[in-house]
């Protein structure tokens, strides 16, 4: 079962938090992170990383960005 | 593609050129300690349109046009320019306001706060102090859950409004030049004594205002962002730049001579400690509740942010008050109106900051 975290339309710190929010509570698995700028996609990547997730894949969707990260 | 702006060596990078362009400044012309301040510059348009009538802080400062149009430059041409708005604006232009009387009872944005501390002033200790206090009491709030709600996409055109104010202000000061010794050009007031009137020639200010605001789009530079995220997070990336601001600022200086450590005496400043503290505890609250510093929210107006536009308006309308009420700080101190105006301020931004959280309306 993934988890979506939606952020968009959210601005700074509010992606980063719900995201930190979401990492709390799944521990491991796959999440995914859709924003709307690429403030929030570098943000909400670097405070993955910097809790041990990986982001795996960045995609680009119309003006958004759907982030996966995951944690094995 | 990589925006190597946005790496740990790009922000440090910003910040450098920032603190090395803000002592040039003053070293040109501008007000001493005060190579860039939002706050102060945001003041002194509003003097220069007439909004205020304060003699001594009027001037159309080209630096804040320059910051806008620069970042939406930079926007533009990165695919970054993201119109945007519908976050609480009123809110964030009540929060702009007071976040405009606390910076103007210490006499300084974060910006200024830390250029002050890099030409000496110690009492810049104490704003800083205060900034990460009030800025510590917006993180337990955005960790209890406060948000001012989601944006929403909205017309190219709406995102274009704000810097089309700002390039009109370029154009209305082509029109109604300075004329030395004149307070007054057609429509717009220039100080023709006091910090309003000590000014870098417009090309440099301008040409200076473009480049920092081109570089502080792409590189996210934020002075409360730099606590917040240290506080919130952990995370030292936008703190970074802030370190570098101070000490590359602290260097040039040196250099040119513009360090003069001490408490006393120094430019457009106070001694009141206490009020220095306390003004800048309201400042960071509401830069925080608002989710910027006033250099990224222009950055944030120039990319399209109408939320952050309104912050900015609030700032403006902030200032107005400050001057016409007697509520801004002098070289002699705080004033009675502006202590009451800072206990107005903590009362509204702690009832937006316990009002304005997950669940309190349903729906955001």
């Amino acid at each position: 079962m993934e988890n979506i975290v939606d952020a968009r339309g959210f601005s700074c710190p509010q992606p980063v938090i719900m995201t930190l929010n979401k990492i709390k509570k799944a521990k491991k698995g796959d999440i995914i992170i859709l924003v709307d700028t690429n403030t929030a996609k570098e943000n909400v990547s670097r405070a993955s990383q910097s809790k041990g997730w990986e982001v795996v894949e960045v995609l680009p969707e119309d003006n958004d960005y759907r982030i996966t990260i995951r944690k094995g | 593609m990589r925006n190597v702006l946005a790496t740990r060596w790009g922000i440090i990078g910003v910040g450098a050129v920032i603190g090395i362009l803000a002592s040039l400044l003053q070293f040109w012309g501008n007000p001493a300690n005060m190579g860039i301040c939002v706050a102060c510059f945001v003041r002194d348009i509003t003097g220069a349109i007439g909004l205020h009538r304060a003699p001594v802080v009027q001037y159309l400062r080209p630096e804040i046009i320059g910051f806008v149009l620069g970042s939406f430059v930079a926007a533009f041409a990165f695919k970054e320019f993201k119109p945007r708005l519908g976050s609480a604006p009123i809110v964030r232009f009540v929060l702009g306001a007071f976040a405009m009387i606390g910076a103007l009872i210490f006499l300084g944005c974060p910006w200024r706060a830390v250029l002050r501390l890099a030409g000496g002033d110690w009492n810049a200790i104490l704003g800083i102090l205060g900034l990460t206090v009030g800025i510590w009491i917006g993180t337990k709030f955005l960790s209890s859950g406060y948000n001012l709600g989601p944006s929403h996409k909205t017309y190219k055109a709406a995102g274009l409004v704000f810097p089309i104010i700002m390039a009109g202000l370029l154009v209305l000061m082509f029109f109604n030049p300075f004329v030395a010794g004149e307070a007054q050009s057609g429509v717009l007031f220039y100080s023709v004594e006091g910090p309003g009137s000590m000014h870098a020639p417009l090309v440099i200010s301008i040409a200076i205002g473009l480049l920092i605001g081109f570089l502080a789009q792409k590189s996210r530079f934020c002075t409360m962002g730099a606590i917040r995220d240290l506080i919130l997070f952990r995370q030292a990336h936008l703190f970074t730049g802030i370190v570098g601001l101070t000490v590359a600022a602290f260097l040039t200086n040196l250099m040119l001579k513009q360090f003069n450590p001490g408490f006393a005496g120094q430019s457009v400043a106070h001694t009141m400690h206490f009020w220095n503290f306390a003004g800048m505890i309201l400042s960071g609250l509401a830069f925080t509740l608002a989710g910027g510093c006033p250099g990224r929210q222009l950055f944030l107006s120039g990319e399209g942010d109408g939320d952050a536009a309104i912050f900015v308006l609030g700032m403006v309308v902030g200032a107005a008050f400050a001057h016409n009420f007697g509520l801004a700080s002098s070289g002699a101190g705080v004033t009675s109106g502006g202590i009451i105006a800072l206990i107005i301020g903590f009362i509204v931004c702690l009832l937006i900051g316990f009002s304005m959280r997950e669940g309190a309306l349903g729906g955001v």
